[in-house]
């Protein structure tokens, strides 16, 4: 019978000082790494004086583009946690050929688990959402997001979720299931440890984080556009946006409501998917995959958005076909909801319904292919420009027809009866999320970034990043191809199969140029911080670009526009340069009005703050510290919904004096091209 | 950069036939608040979808413990039900008072649907309650875990509910009814509608489902 | 291993598909590819001889063909997508020569059981076969969830406690092969590779014969001895005792696998994986 708590467990809950890995050297020492790192950050932030500009200028920031910015720095240095992982994994499989190589399998496991949860939840998410944020509002033409403040919220739940996943790193240990945690592996028998707890309360916080994104950035392309911009002349970001998000609108809540029924089943002994008592795990794998599927078109859409903004832009083009864009965007947003079992042929459904949702599947390369050959029109008769953000379109190109090629084939029964589970799907969903997603965010990062700073990225240093990422993709995933028709399975902490070596030799060479690749996005961004004054943005366009975006400032003024700007066509902006031209650049001279912007809030910080803390007592069980938690983040609430002012006036004045800068800098520009 | 926009138009498309209504511009920000939380609501009613699908798969799943039919009560659901329902009417009725600036009635309206929400917790908790001192508790089986789940999902936003009705009955006390105490209203009526039509759902399908069998 | 060396009807077939898919692909895939190559490089800015169209940003013509090529494609490779599930059913028997040979596969954490309960002789980590016989599979699990799978004999199907899935194979060739769990169960899945030995006709009666031999004997007992947590070397066999034990599995008569520990009265389990081993 349960004995009375002692109080050490009811202060601590299971937290002990068992729970730090003093005996397993490689987390513990990452682990120290990080933190000294964050420590000496913090340290030189405060000791700089710099904490009262982050917290003024970016902690409580409600702006957007700052969220925005935020959410693309969370996603890179989780992209760098995510990467070693990788990089463990391929030297482990390279040298673990009839030895246990480096890394115990208690190890090895959590290692691929984070992974796939890093990489998916806290880069691919981050990195799409923060440019959707960054961007959209400004091709929208208009000063913010529908919710400025619950966008901010939502970022710093999301970072609350990458938070705990590091932090188990150094307390306890993460989960060795794989990032979806299938039961009945995942339940309490079978994984009593926390590491399971702490990847499905990091996913809940940070989910509900998207969420909120999510119906944000639906309510503002939905309801915020400015003058004129009906929805046939959207640009298509905004149009893969709203088809992302009203994915995640519709899919998230799957998540949460699969994932707290684990929880259940963990915390309190429910039997939703457990071996007694009538559990049924095959419902885990439909309602985790009915999220999975569309998640993987939550990411690629943006995406998709982006090459066409590239593309076109760089083409010096119109994109080719627009309203066939759109279809098949939306006609991917429905079809995608409608083919999760493909994700489980091998579970033994009958033939009819396994064939059923292959053909569905594949009928989503339908609009896939006809992208990829607008895209190819696009190019057309265009006059390419080669910058950075064109070399990752094309990479992607190709890349992503061959990702696409193997999805098809995995798509057909029969065959995924022999390729399901192996390396070769490894490869495949690597060859679409970096060929994809990876690449288009690249791309995203390349083009924007002037817009978010105001300098250029050096096209040096982006070039190589481009040939090593490409490159070693190509090194590291072909043989993971190769060694999935070898019947290599994947998650394998070794093996003594000889014919798979030597491929998992060539896929850690090919992690090596991929890394360099990396390395040299770094090295970009460093040089040409440095470089920044030669590399200044004057105009606000730097790339002769179409869209409302490049119509104002780099970086644009808070309020983003001093009139929201009235829109006639597709190609708002482009239509405007032509207007300007012909009128031989006879402004009015504007009126200008006062603006009102949303005060910035620490909200969302305090929020956060009280969630990290809630989510940790959660996993350990410190059940005072819970409610605690709970308190603070309705209290957090309560206290900004009492806030009497939440709206500042920037004046005429100065609107005016910000927005002719940028407008005399465009016309002497205009009229030099125009002298020409 | 120069810019070399001298050519290529968007227009190549031949369909731009005829008007085309041009868009008014953003929205007014109470369109906008109510639009964002519909959204917001959908998803919610995703979530609810999912414990209806899964009470769905482990309905029959009783481990040799009680059938749905064993342990519903249908007059005590009953009650629960027209306290919701009602409810939802004096909610609406709140939410008129709140329109048209009248404390007395909004007041009244809000109090009546906090104690009529706070019957219906009550009369689920004992039904929770005694279902667990019977020894049905949702560890008991796959169904009764689902059970739970389902109608507790339901309670706990409710509960949920209730908490915010204090704090909106507080806020118009202390902040009067601003433009923002309003749309924060708005939403809170358009929640609690939202909670009485998946109750509408819960009673079909657990309870007169389950019950009749 | 190699999935395009395949040993039996069904990888056949399967990889026979796989193939034709993959070709099918490519016979636009690669045309695609070459053309964004050729695109990329003739429309280059600095290539003066390229026309110049920026209005060519519409045209019926090509939105008929782009739509209708990646269309008939995913038409031609549904067509085979449907036949080929409706063919190589899992579950629909695969003929072969002499009488079937019913083997009944229970994955353990993190081992592979298969009893032959009409020969009542069970092998674990081992599979032997007759070459060119009727096989017919049922597959269950002790604790957590597997894949059954042998790459060059196709098809693999998952193993799920308190559930039966079937398979059918044949093996058409003697030799040996090798098996695995295609989807991950734990600390030791690396483990749960075994031997496939695939003998002739004649020598599996034999086979039969010695192995039932054994002195060792599973039952409930010594099965549930079998399914604790840990990795098997050998490869032991068993007499059976119980031609039913596996229904007794898989209808959760013997409860599942326990896990790494039992969870100690107070709910507190320790973390880190060193005490779970």
């Amino acid at each position: 019978m349960q004995a009375v708590p002692t109080l050490e467990a009811l202060m601590l809950g299971k937290l002990d000082w068992s729970a730090i890995p003093f005996d397993q050297p490689i987390p513990l020492i990452a682990g120290g790494v990080v933190l000294v790192a964050i420590l000496a950050v913090l340290i030189w932030v405060v000791v700089k004086g710099h904490l009262p500009y982050l917290w003024h200028e970016w902690i409580t920031s409600v702006d957007h583009k700052r969220i925005g910015v935020m959410y693309i720095l969370l996603a890179s240095v989780m992209l760098l946690r995510g990467g070693s992982d990788a990089i463990m994994m391929r030297i482990q499989q390279a040298i673990a050929y009839q030895s246990q190589g480096y890394l115990p399998p208690e190890h090895y496991n959590q290692i691929f688990s984070a992974h796939g949860t890093i990489m998916i939840f806290f880069v691919a998410m981050p990195f799409v959402i923060g440019l959707m944020n960054l961007v959209v509002p400004l091709q929208l033409g208009v000063r913010d997001v529908a919710f400025p403040t619950l966008n901010s919220v939502g970022f710093w739940l999301t970072a609350t979720g990458a938070l705990l996943v590091n932090l188990s790193l150094v307390i306890g240990e993460f989960a060795r299931t794989g990032w979806l945690a299938f039961p009945p592996l995942s339940e309490l028998s079978y994984s009593p440890g926390v590491g399971v707890d702490y990847y499905a309360w990091s996913l809940q916080i940070s989910g509900v984080g998207t969420l909120v994104a999510g119906i944000n950035l639906v309510t503002t392309v939905l309801k915020l556009r400015t003058k004129g911009m009906n929805y046939l002349r959207m640009p298509m970001f905004c149009w893969t946006t709203l088809a992302s998000n009203l994915l995640i609108v519709a899919a998230f809540p799957i998540l949460t409501a699969t994932l707290a029924m684990l929880l259940l089943d963990r915390y309190l002994g429910f039997h939703f998917f457990t071996n007694e008592a009538g559990g049924n795990v095959m419902m885990f794998m439909n309602l985790i995959w009915a999220w999975g599927h569309p998640e993987v078109y939550i990411l690629v859409l943006p995406a998709f958005g982006i090459f066409s903004e590239v593309v076109s832009t760089f083409s010096g083009k119109a994109l080719f076909g627009y309203r066939s864009m759109v279809l098949a965007t939306m006609a991917i947003c429905v079809i995608s909801f409608m083919v999760w079992l493909h994700h489980f042929f091998t579970m033994g459904a009958g033939p009819d319904v396994n064939a059923i949702f292959g053909i569905a599947s594949m009928i989503i390369a339908v609009p896939t292919g006809v992208k990829i050959y607008n895209w190819l029109f696009t190019m057309y008769g265009g006059r390419i420009r080669f910058a950075t953000p064109m070399l990752w379109a094309v990479g992607f190109m190709v890349t992503f027809i061959i990702g696409g090629l193997t999805g098809v084939l995995v798509a057909v029964p029969p065959a995924d009866f022999m390729l399901h589970n192996s390396m070769f799907l490894v490869a495949h969903f690597h060859n679409v999320i970096i060929g994809g997603v990876l690449f288009g965010a690249f791309a995203g990062f390349e083009y924007w970034f002037p817009k978010a700073f105001g300098f250029r990225l050096d096209e040096r240093w982006g070039k190589l990043a481009f040939w090593f990422t490409f490159t070693g993709f190509w090194i590291t995933f072909v043989p993971l191809y190769a060694a999935g028709m070898l019947g290599m399975t994947r998650r394998l902490q070794h093996y003594n199969v000889a014919e798979w070596r030597p491929w998992m030799i060539v896929a850690a060479i090919g992690m090596a140029v991929l890394s360099i690749g990396v390395i040299c996005q770094i090295m970009q961004l460093v040089v040409s911080i440095r470089n920044r004054e030669a590399l200044r943005d004057r105009t606000g366009d730097p790339w002769d670009g179409r869209s409302l975006e490049w119509a104002t400032s780099s970086p644009p003024p808070v309020f983003n526009f001093a009139f929201h700007p009235d829109v006639r066509g597709e190609d708002a902006y482009w239509d405007m340069k032509i207007a300007a031209q012909q009128q031989s650049l006879e402004h009015d001279v504007p009126e200008y009005q006062d603006i009102e912007m949303p005060r910035n809030s620490p909200t969302g910080f305090v929020c956060a703050f009280f969630a990290t803390i809630m989510g940790f007592a959660l996993i350990w069980h410190i059940w005072w510290m819970v409610i605690l938690g709970g308190i603070g983040a309705f209290a957090t609430f309560v206290v900004f919904a009492w806030r009497d002012h939440d709206e500042y006036v920037i004046p005429a004045a100065e609107v005016a004096a910000i927005d002719r800068v940028n407008l005399e800098e465009r016309r002497s520009l205009v009229s030099m091209a125009g002298a020409i | 950069m120069s810019m070399t926009a001298t050519a290529g138009r968007a227009h190549a498309d031949p369909h731009h036939i005829g008007l085309v209504i041009e868009h008014p511009g953003p929205a007014p920000k109470r369109t906008v608040t109510a639009y964002g939380f519909w959204v917001f609501l959908l998803s919610d009613i995703v979530m609810f979808s999912c414990f209806f699908a899964a009470y769905a798969v482990l309905v029959n799943q009783t481990a040799d413990g009680p059938k749905g039919s064993e342990i519903f009560e249908q007059r005590n659901v009953a009650i629960e039900t027209v306290c919701l329902l009602l409810s939802s009417f004096t909610c609406g009725m709140a939410s008129i008072a709140a329109d048209v600036r009248n404390r007395f009635w909004f007041y009244l309206g809000m109090a009546v649907t906090c104690v009529l929400g706070l019957i219906f917790l009550a009369i689920e908790f004992r039904e929770f309650a005694d279902l667990v001192s019977r020894g049905y508790g949702p560890s008991r089986s796959a169904f009764l875990s689902a059970f739970f789940s389902l109608v507790g999902c339901h309670g706990l936003h409710v509960s949920a509910g209730v908490l915010w009705l204090l704090t909106m009955m507080a806020q118009v006390f202390a902040k009067g009814f601003r433009a923002d105490v309003l749309r924060r209203m708005m939403c809170f009526a358009l929640f609690w509608h939202a909670l009485d039509i998946i109750w509408v759902g819960v009673f079909s399908v657990v309870y007169l489902l389950g019950g009749g069998a | 291993m190699n999935l395009l060396d395949p040993q039996g009807p069904v990888a056949a077939a399967n990889s026979t598909i796989l193939v034709d898919s993959v070709f099918i692909m490519l016979a636009i895939v690669v045309p695609t590819i070459v053309a964004i190559v050729a695109f990329a490089f003739w429309f280059r800015a600095s290539n003066t001889r390229a026309r110049f169209q920026p209005d060519f940003v519409y045209s019926g013509r090509v939105e008929m063909v782009v739509w209708s090529i990646p269309a008939l494609t995913v038409i031609l490779l549904g067509g085979v997508a449907w036949i080929g599930s409706h063919q190589l059913d899992p579950r629909a028997p695969v003929p072969g020569t002499g009488s079937p040979v019913r083997i009944q596969a229970v994955s353990l954490d993190w081992k592979w059981l298969f009893i032959y309960p009409d020969q009542r002789i069970a092998t674990v980590n081992s599979l032997t076969i007759p070459a060119g016989a009727e096989l017919n599979f049922q597959l269950t699990s002790s604790s957590v969830m597997n894949v059954f799978f042998i790459p060059q004999l196709g098809s693999m199907i998952y193993t799920m406690n308190g559930m039966v899935t079937n398979l059918n194979l044949r093996a058409d060739n003697e030799g040996k092969l090798q098996g695995l769990s295609a989807h991950f169960s734990g600390d030791g899945f690396p483990d749960m590779m075994f031997d496939v030995n695939v003998v002739s006709p004649l020598s599996f009666p034999d086979w039969v014969a010695t192995t039932a031999k054994t002195d060792a004997v599973l039952n409930e007992d010594s099965y549930k001895k079998l399914m604790q947590q840990g990795i098997e070397k050998g490869r032991p066999t068993y007499r059976l005792d119980d031609p039913r034990l596996f229904d007794l599995i898989a209808t959760q008569h013997i409860p599942p696998g326990p896990g790494p520990e039992l969870v100690s009265d107070a709910g507190r389990s320790h973390t880190g994986g060193v005490d779970a081993r």
